[in-house]
């Protein structure tokens, strides 16, 4: 039994008793599908159960029938605001345990696919709890915005939002002048349109009043629920898995973490926006060290491991070695050397970590997803607990609860 | 191995001696399997002592290795120091007859749900959980099913092929 909170009233009288709430697991301010099991006293929280599993697909059960290249598009439908981050996070696993090095081209491109990928992502969230406050607007005028990184993301590999990008090693194909076309359009484009947005917001006298103050956790709560990425760097603790453990040659890259202090949804906000300023100065950084390549360098774009990148089509036709690689990467037949290796990225929501144990087959033996949507998503029921019903809308979806990489 | 992991290895050492059954260095983090009694002890040592540090959990999860005759089921913690920037991996083994296993849930709030979806999908009995429940199945499911004997149907088999439409 909830708590009894009107000591004044009789017992047993209607106004004493809590009302139980079904808050999702389809309604539309879920923004996915999660439950929460909330206890009402009127319009206040006196107990939330949160309740997740209803996409849960097996996706660790599934990968370990799967060869390598076959649970790249798993990865996508994690995270699925952000597919390539984790599609490039589980090459560069694959990477780690083949022992193959990337060149350099392949880090920057990687750097910025996977900064665009953290724009569109932080991009949504922010977008959403302005819906979420009352300001639609800002949502869908942005979003015009989103679309010019998908179709970045459509001239690098094809597609859009369960993308399936990339190779181990590099790219399937170098980008193209278009792709480039494409991202000097967006880099141009984008600034004033996301500066439009934050003088929406930041000073907002009705966004400051919903957000500052609400949804807060400490950071000594943050790092003991293991919170990662903006929600962890709200709460005022400067962990970035770019930083700490630099992967993709980030430590080539000028760039500042940002942080908050309360840890509410005003900081998460604030935090995110910060992060988007930051990827697009990456951007501009690593686009600028990618056309410092001359010569040979400039077209180089995927690395020299041909038992697992997919060769050249007009290889396969004409040179029997590259005929039979791309047989055994195509059925699956390719074993991977055994050992146990774990690898993080800074997702869009904090560090995805692929730890993966091979015994020697062609599938990984066991294949875990650390994610950091199921981690800190424990934490809710402590952080709306006697807060009001509509700021508990907002938390939700400034934590960005993802339910695809919640349940995997 | 730097200096900073032979500390780690001489505290651990020091206290647990040959209750830590291997030490290994996989893709450059220290590893270290302990009896399973004994995960708890080695959490909070590892927890409070000052030259260690690991206060931050980055996960935990479960294999099974059918073929291990009494240690079937493992369990694996991720740990990392924040500010050393130290990473350690620690591993314990149970039969997957008694598959108990202290909780870590009072030392990190964020265990909760890992070991609820380690109970989930391996069955580990983690003793001491506030609510140790099926996180991601369904809660009538009556087996564990990333343990091995649940295979994924074979690609395979003969037995289903159709003549019209193939499998």
């Amino acid at each position: 039994m909830p708590e009894q909170v009107n000591i004044n009233l009789p017992e047993g009288s209607i106004e004493k008793q809590t009302t139980r709430l079904n808050l999702g697991p389809t309604h539309p301010a879920t923004h996915g599908v999660f439950q929460n099991i909330l206890e009402m006293d009127g319009e206040r929280i006196v107990k939330a159960e949160s309740t997740v599993g209803y996409i849960h697909r097996a996706f660790e059960k599934l990968a370990e029938r799967r060869p390598l290249y076959q649970i790249t598009t798993l990865t996508d439908r994690l995270n699925y605001c952000s597919a390539p981050l984790n599609n490039m996070g589980w090459h560069m696993t694959c990477e780690k345990l083949l022992g193959v090095k990337t060149p350099k081209r392949v880090d920057y491109l990687r750097v910025i696919i996977m900064e665009l990928a953290r724009i569109s992502d932080h991009l949504i969230c922010n977008s959403i709890v302005g819906v979420d406050t009352g300001a639609y607007t800002g949502f869908l005028y942005v979003m015009q915005y989103r679309e010019l990184v998908y179709e970045i993301y459509e001239e690098v590999c094809g597609s859009r939002l369960t993308t399936n990008m990339g190779r181990i090693g590099g790219f399937e194909r170098n980008f193209s002048d278009t792709a480039f076309r494409k991202l000097e359009k967006f880099l141009e484009e984008f600034p004033g349109v996301w500066k439009e947005f934050e003088n929406l917001f930041t000073r907002n006298r009705i966004f400051i009043e919903r957000t500052q103050g609400t949804g807060a956790i400490s950071a000594e709560r943050a790092l003991n629920y293991s919170f990662t990425g903006p929600n962890l760097r709200a709460a005022g603790i400067d962990y970035d898995v770019r930083v700490h453990a630099p992967y993709s040659s980030y430590e080539d890259f000028d760039f500042i973490i940002p942080v908050g202090t309360t840890g509410d949804n005003y900081d998460r906000f604030m935090v995110r926006n910060e992060e988007i300023w930051q990827s697009l100065s990456i951007i501009r950084q690593a686009y600028q060290k990618v056309q410092d390549f001359k010569g040979t360098e400039a077209d180089v774009y995927h690395a020299d491991a041909p038992a697992y990148y997919l060769p050249e089509k007009a290889d396969v036709y004409t040179k029997m070695e590259a005929l039979i690689y791309h047989f055994k990467i195509v059925m699956g037949e390719t074993e991977i050397p055994s050992g146990e290796v774990y690898h993080a990225v800074e997702g869009g929501n904090g560090e995805l970590g692929f730890y993966l144990i091979s015994d020697g087959g062609r599938a990984p033996f066991r294949l875990h997803f650390r994610r950091p949507c199921f981690i800190y998503y424990q934490a809710y029921s402590e952080i709306v607990k006697d807060t009001m019903l509509s700021d508990a809308i907002v938390t939700l979806s400034s934590l960005n609860l993802i339910a695809g990489e919640m349940d995997a | 191995m730097s200096t900073h992991y032979d500390t780690i290895r001489e505290i651990l050492s020091r206290q647990f001696g040959d209750r830590i059954l291997a030490w290994e260095f996989p893709y450059g983090m220290l590893s270290f399997t302990i009896q399973p009694e004994f995960n708890l002890k080695a959490l909070t040592l590892l927890y409070d002592d000052p030259d260690l540090g690991f206060q931050f959990l980055t996960d935990i999860t479960g294999v099974h290795y059918p073929e291990r005759e009494g240690q079937e089921l493992a369990v694996v913690y991720h740990l990392h120091n924040l500010a050393k920037n130290v990473r350690i991996r620690m591993k314990i083994y149970v039969p997957v007859a008694k598959p108990d296993v202290y909780t870590a849930t009072g030392l990190f709030s964020g265990a909760n749900w890992m070991e609820r979806e380690t109970y989930d999908f391996f069955g580990i009995n983690f003793i001491g959980h506030p609510d140790l429940r099926r996180v991601l199945n369904v809660d009538e499911m009556d087996y564990f099913p990333l343990r091995k004997e649940f295979p994924l149907e074979d690609q395979t088999r003969i037995d289903k092929d159709d003549e019209m439409f193939g499998r």
